[in-house]
C-alpha cells in the first residue's frame, strides 16, 4: 500500500464513496473483538423492548469502518494520528443487513508537518450517522 | 425529579488508579481489523509492519476503545457514581495517537473524569483514558457519554 504524500494532496480532494455492508454477523464479530456486548447490538427482541426500531450497530463499529476507509486512503493504519466523531444517529441493522456509505474530503494540508485534516461523512439510508467526524493523517 | 440527578457531579476531576496491564495480541488486532473491514496488511503481516518501522503488527485507529472502555468500567459501574447504564448513549469519541498500538504491547489505562455537565435533564460525562506502555504515552482516548434523564 503506497503512502500518500502531502505534495500530492490538497484541500478539496475527495475520496470514496465506499459502501460498507453491515449485517448482524458483523456486529457479533465487532462485539467479540471490542468487548462491547450490549444486547441492543445483537438481540432484536431486546433492542425493540427498549424502544429501538431494530438492532443498531455499535457507534464505534461505524467509526471503525470510517477509520478503515481513511487508513486506506492515507496508505496505512498507522497514518491516522487523530480521529474523532460525534454519534448523531444510529445505523439500524435489520436481519437482511444494511449499508453505510463513507466518503471524505480534505479540509487542509500542513506542508510543515505533512499532516492533512480530513472530514469524513458516513450515511445510512441517506441520513448522516456521524457528525463532525475529523481525522488528522500523517502523510509522507 | 429527573433520573439524571442521580449522576454524582462530585466525581468530576477524579482519576482512577491505572487498570491493566492489557496484553495486546496479534490475534486481537486481526479480529478487530476483520470486524471493521480493514484489509490493511499492517494488521496481519509482521514483515509488512516491520518494513514500515513498527515493532510488530499495528492496530486499527479505533482499537484503543477496547482498552479504554475497560478502564471506563471502573467508573460507570461504581455505585457512588450514580450512572444508570441502561440510560447511557455514546455521544462522542476521540483518539489522539502518540504511536500505533502494537502487538506485544502491555498497556496500562488511566481514567480521569474530565467533566460532568447537566443539560436539559441529561448528564453529559466526558472521560479521558491515557493509554501507556512501559511509561510511554500510546494513546489518549476521550469519550463523552450521555445519561438520558427520565420522566
Amino acid at each position: 500500500m503506497a503512502v500518500r504524500t502531502a505534495a500530492e494532496t490538497e484541500a478539496g480532494d475527495v475520496f470514496g464513496p465506499v459502501t460498507v455492508p453491515v449485517g448482524r454477523e458483523t456486529l457479533v464479530a465487532y462485539a467479540n473483538a471490542s468487548g462491547d456486548q450490549n444486547p441492543i447490538h445483537q438481540d432484536e427482541h431486546f433492542a425493540k423492548s427498549v424502544g429501538l426500531p431494530d438492532v443498531i450497530a455499535h457507534g464505534m463499529w461505524t467509526m471503525g469502518a470510517a477509520g478503515s476507509v481513511v487508513s486506506d486512503w492515507a496508505g496505512g493504519a498507522g497514518r491516522v494520528v487523530e480521529f474523532g466523531t460525534r454519534f448523531t444517529k444510529p445505523v439500524v441493522v435489520p436481519a437482511s443487513g444494511a449499508e453505510v456509505v463513507i466518503d471524505g474530503v480534505v479540509k487542509a494540508v500542513d506542508p510543515e508537518t505533512g499532516r492533512a485534516t480530513v472530514e469524513v461523512t458516513a450515511t445510512a439510508e441517506g441520513a448522516k450517522v456521524l457528525g463532525r467526524c475529523i481525522a488528522i493523517v500523517q502523510l509522507d | 425529579m429527573s433520573e439524571s440527578s442521580t449522576v454524582n457531579v462530585a466525581f468530576e476531576g477524579r482519576t482512577y488508579p491505572p487498570s491493566g496491564p492489557y496484553a495486546v495480541t496479534a490475534a486481537q488486532i486481526a479480529a478487530f481489523a476483520d470486524a471493521v473491514g480493514s484489509d490493511d496488511p499492517m494488521h496481519r503481516d509482521p514483515e509488512v509492519a516491520r518494513a514500515a518501522g513498527y515493532a510488530d503488527v499495528i492496530a486499527p485507529p479505533t482499537f484503543a476503545v477496547s482498552l479504554s472502555q475497560q478502564a471506563d468500567r471502573a467508573y460507570v459501574t461504581d455505585p457512588e457514581a450514580g450512572i444508570d447504564f441502561s440510560r447511557v448513549v455514546h455521544g462522542e469519541m476521540r483518539f489522539a495517537h502518540h504511536r500505533p498500538i502494537t502487538a506485544g504491547d502491555e498497556i496500562l489505562a488511566e481514567l480521569t473524569v474530565d467533566s460532568i455537565r447537566m443539560a436539559g435533564g441529561h448528564a453529559m460525562i466526558t472521560t479521558r483514558v491515557e493509554l501507556t506502555a512501559t511509561g510511554e504515552p500510546v494513546c489518549t482516548a476521550t469519550s463523552t457519554i450521555v445519561v438520558r434523564g427520565g420522566e
